[in-house]
């Protein structure tokens, strides 16, 4: 198997791309596919700050490396879930990449900052614990997106992830989904923008990319993520894959291509009213991140000589 | 040849030599779910396997099982 640039000794083959690659054109490979991505749907300025949104794992830190080679002032951001040993594990790769490469890696912990973490969430809201995973990362990136003054909020959503997305969506019909499955979603109504410049990559080549250029990151997935359809429909796609190299990047580019303005009339235009609370935008006097917070606060302390009386 | 399986982590015990598509085949693994590694390395498609090995094979699926 040879290097389809120099012809020397390949490392890894991409069927999609009928391709092979040394280690040093792959990366190169990589690199490229990004800013051909960042160029393609105008995610970034060359002189735009991003914030990366960093979880320990093999996109989010390929995305950061990826974007500081080619010359962003990328900053990370990782937010402590309280995932037990998972969590402090994740942590631990955002912080050791960050002093590697000399970058500068903001962090918030869930339980230490806003009183919860994604266990108590799950169990006080009865809800699986992605779901106040992701409406605590998408609600935090923000906040601190636009905090630091940064042009985007930058996601580690790849290629697989996207088309499983698409692909679920679509399986329902799901309109309202469909019109915001972008690669970038303008800033709006007080919500920064947000981009994805990994959509031309897929897991396989992220997970290679991680090991070539020696980034550790945690490959145990996440306990709370048992179940995740996604990784079904994920599966699904790969067995379609691997009999027709190329259909999870057609299935998704070409939805962007010839279908998604289709949906656009589905989007919900925010009315512009704020969090009474944190003064996100927010269709509720108080935001779910707000309420999510209020929900899992402890009781309030009752007075001893309350307690004492209503014990008898 | 030893094979380190992640999610959940375990080893088996392959006889060798073999070549990594008839290796993830007999495992029934799908390739576009996994890498190979082999001494830090990358380890090619076509590649043949020694029965002295010692090798991972890493799901990159995020919550995938290999």
């Amino acid at each position: 198997m040879k290097c389809r640039v120099c012809r020397g000794p390949a490392v890894i083959d991409l069927p999609a791309h009928n391709a092979n690659f040394c280690v040093e054109h792959f990366v190169a490979f990589c690199r490229s596919q990004v800013a051909k991505a960042i160029h393609e749907f105008r995610m970034l300025a060359p002189d735009d700050r991003v914030l990366v949104a960093v979880s320990g794992g093999k996109d989010s830190l390929a995305l950061w490396d990826i974007l500081l080679d080619l010359g962003y002032e990328a900053d990370g951001f990782v937010i402590g879930l309280g995932i037990g040993e998972y969590s402090e594990t994740s942590t631990a790769y955002a912080r050791s990449f960050a002093e590697a490469r000399g970058a500068k890696l903001i962090e918030v912990d869930l339980r230490a900052d806003h009183g919860f973490d994604v266990p108590t969430a799950a169990a006080e809201t009865k809800r699986p614990a992605c779901s106040a995973c992701g409406l605590s990362k998408r609600h935090l990136f923000d906040r601190a997106a636009l905090e630091g003054g940064h042009a985007a909020v930058a996601t580690g959503h790849n290629l697989d992830d996207e088309a499983a997305v698409l692909f679920g969506n679509t399986l329902r019909w799901n309109t309202e989904y469909l019109a915001r499955q972008r690669p970038i979603l303008p800033e709006r109504d007080g919500f920064p923008r947000k981009i994805k410049p990994l959509v031309r990559l897929g897991e396989r080549e992220m997970a290679a990319y991680c090991v070539v250029r020696g980034i550790d990151y945690i490959v145990e997935e996440c306990p709370m993520a048992a179940g995740n359809k996604h990784l079904t429909y994920k599966d699904a796609l790969n067995l379609v894959e691997l009999e027709s190299p190329g259909s999870k990047h057609a299935f998704y580019h070409q939805f962007l291509r010839r279908a998604a303005d289709s949906f656009d009339a589905e989007t919900t235009a925010h009315d512009g009213n704020r969090c009474s609370r944190c003064d996100a935008p927010s269709a509720n006097e108080i935001c779910a991140f707000c309420a999510l917070v209020e929900r899992c606060a402890p009781p309030a302390e009752v007075p001893i000589d309350l307690r004492a009386r209503s014990s008898r | 040849m030893l094979v380190h399986l992640r999610n959940p982590s375990r080893d088996v015990e392959v006889a060798g030599p073999i070549r990594i598509q008839r290796l993830l085949d007999d495992l029934g693994i799908n390739r576009e779910s996994v890498i190979v590694i082999r001494d830090g390395e990358l380890v090619p498609g076509d590649a043949k396997l020694p029965d002295d090995a010692d090798i991972e094979i890493r799901p990159v699926i995020s919550g995938g099982a290999a």
